[in-house]
């Protein structure tokens, strides 16, 4: 008994000593690197905010890389500056049309994909990972070939139409990740009670993705409202948000823009939010 | 038959909206002929993709180049950090993902021009280390080969950190364990589990990134000058300031080709779930 102690103390003894000291300093490195990287990420948009309050004497020539004080006056006119009201306008009726149309096919592609098996799944898998792989100028200059060839009019249309396309398969793919967690026996259960497939559906499987549904639909909306390649071969001569800033950059960054951008990033970090509060509560 | 009827109408609008236009490009790419002098016509002009290799065969290495090294630098940037907040983030794991996204919560190109106004010559950071001396006044990094890389390594990072992501976060720890009771050191234990283990990650994300980033024009136009064009940008001006659509076409053909023949390798080998579900986790 006491010869097995001594040996295994032996043995402990052999193994190399942890050197405290060390060990501490390497803890460091890693989180510190990941904080760093994070605020490395995120400089544009502290600028961006910085400078939407920036007193800059003559609007809207470059921004200034001095910070002249600090105004709320283009939080006041925010939209008072040719252009942008439209432009902004244009994606506020695109980015939700869009999103919805694209939720409603993509929820259901994603359930096809996610829940049952068919012939012909590998080749419907491989067009939606090839929608999300293709590089975005070859979709924006396809789309544009066929407008093009079909003679039809550049403008809100065609952008709607584009933005679907590309919308549908980030739908599909959020809805079949839900689908395929879900366990098929809640359905199942239901449908032993006597739902009809239809109201098990309904009553069960559509509440449990109902969280993945609406993560493709916000997904959608803001793929639709920051698109700028495939918009910008496809709007003809409509501005919407993205491209009236790509525009209005030659002569500078309109503290506007600035202003604009805080807005949309504050609504997106709500949106955000409130998902992550919403899984939280579900578990 | 269900599946059917639920692929129905998203699978008809796909046709429509994103195989078709493939098709058609392909038909533009072979036409001939001028926008204001008589119109194009389909003549089997296979001399466009001649012309189109032989005139921009510059730009087209360049973005291979580019997009490579973006790959690269992406990777290695937020492979740590991905695997930090995977491994250690503990129950601020959704919070420090979230944290990596936010600013990409802000329009694609405010942010590129937020990046033109901090790397200016005389910007807050240039501007700040010529006035003390620290660099010369002719020294710049907008319009240089080094903005542009940057610009679409900073661009394209949650492309490459989701799958990463996604990959790592699936690891189960139990297996680092016992590496670790088997006498591995810490850096063992990662080069012999978590690193292969992460691999169809690694190789998810580089697709992802390397794809959109060899295509990607916005970031040569806005940081880059005459001297770091890539394809993109030829294929965007022809198509929109010089309206010669079937040579932009072939260009587009050319590089859809190339990119699709990667992605079919890719999926042939590695299958399709593991790229797409880092698009379900955005």
């Amino acid at each position: 008994m006491s010869a097995v102690a001594t040996e295994v103390r032996a043995e402990i003894r052999e193994l190399p000593p942890v050197n405290p000291l060390r060990r501490r300093w390497t803890r460091f490195i890693l989180p510190t690197y990941t904080i760093l990287l994070i605020l490395y990420l995120s400089s544009p948009i502290f600028v961006m905010i910085l400078y939407g309050f920036n007193a800059v004497p003559t609007p809207p020539g470059r921004q200034a890389a001095r910070f002249y004080g600090f105004t709320l006056d283009w939080w006041r006119n925010v939209f008072n500056i040719p252009g942008l009201p439209e432009a902004f306008k244009n994606s506020l009726i695109v980015a939700p049309v869009s999103a919805a149309v694209s939720t409603v096919l993509g929820t259901l592609f994603g359930l096809a994909l996610g829940r049952y098996r068919f012939r012909g799944l590998t080749a419907v898998d491989f067009v939606i990972f090839l929608a999300i792989a293709v590089p975005e100028i070859v979709l924006g200059s396809s789309l544009l070939s066929m407008f093009v060839l079909a003679q039809a009019p550049l403008g809100l249309t065609t952008i709607l139409l584009s933005h679907i396309g590309f919308s549908i398969a980030f739908v599909a793919v959020t809805v079949r990740a839900r689908v395929q967690g879900l366990d098929r026996s809640l359905e199942e259960a239901a449908q032993d009670l006597f739902a009809t497939p239809l109201v098990a559906f309904y009553k069960i499987t559509l509440p449990l993705i109902a969280p993945a549904i609406l993560a493709g639909f916000l997904l959608a909306f803001v793929l639709s409202l920051d698109d700028f390649v495939i918009t910008n071969f496809v709007a003809g001569q409509t501005n919407t948000f993205p491209l009236w800033v790509f525009g209005a950059q030659r002569i500078g960054i309109p503290p506007q823009v600035n202003v604009m951008g805080t807005i949309l990033f504050g609504a997106g970090l709500i949106a955000a939010l409130a998902n992550v509060v919403v899984h939280r509560r579900r578990g | 038959m269900v599946p059917y009827g639920l692929l129905f109408p998203g699978g008809a609008y796909l046709m429509v909206f994103f195989l078709l236009p493939l098709g058609l490009m392909v038909y533009t790419s072979l036409q001939s002929g001028g926008l204001f002098s008589g119109g194009f016509t389909f003549t089997w002009e296979f001399r466009n993709y001649a012309d189109a290799l032989t005139s921009y065969e510059t730009q087209f290495v360049r973005s291979i180049f580019y997009s490579v090294i973006v790959t690269f630098a992406a990777l290695l940037l937020a492979y740590p950090m991905v695997y930090w907040i995977a491994f250690y983030g503990g129950r601020w794991k959704s919070s420090l993902l979230l944290m990596i996204l936010l600013p990409f919560f802000v329009s694609f190109v405010i942010r590129t021009l937020q990046w033109r106004f901090i790397l200016g010559d005389n910007g807050p950071v240039l501007g700040t280390l010529k006035g003390l001396g620290l660099l010369p006044d002719e020294f710049r990094v907008l319009a240089t080969p080094l903005a542009v890389v940057a610009g679409i390594t900073y661009n394209f990072l949650p492309f490459t950190a989701l799958p990463l992501y996604v990959a790592l976060e699936r690891i189960d720890r139990s297996l680092v364990e016992a590496a670790k009771d088997l006498y591995a050191t810490r850096w063992q234990a990662f080069r012999k589990v978590v690193w292969p283990l992460s691999l169809p990650g690694v190789f998810a994300a580089f697709l992802l990134t390397f794809v959109p980033a060899t295509g990607d024009y916005v970031n040569a136009s806005l940081l880059g000058g005459p001297g770091t064009r890539m394809i993109g940008n030829i294929i965007q001006t022809k198509f929109l300031t010089e309206n010669q659509y079937p040579e932009a076409a072939a260009l587009s053909v050319i590089l859809m080709v190339a990119m699709v023949i990667l992605a079919s390798i890719y999926a042939r080998i590695l299958g399709t779930e593991e790229a797409t579900r880092a698009a379900a986790a955005a």
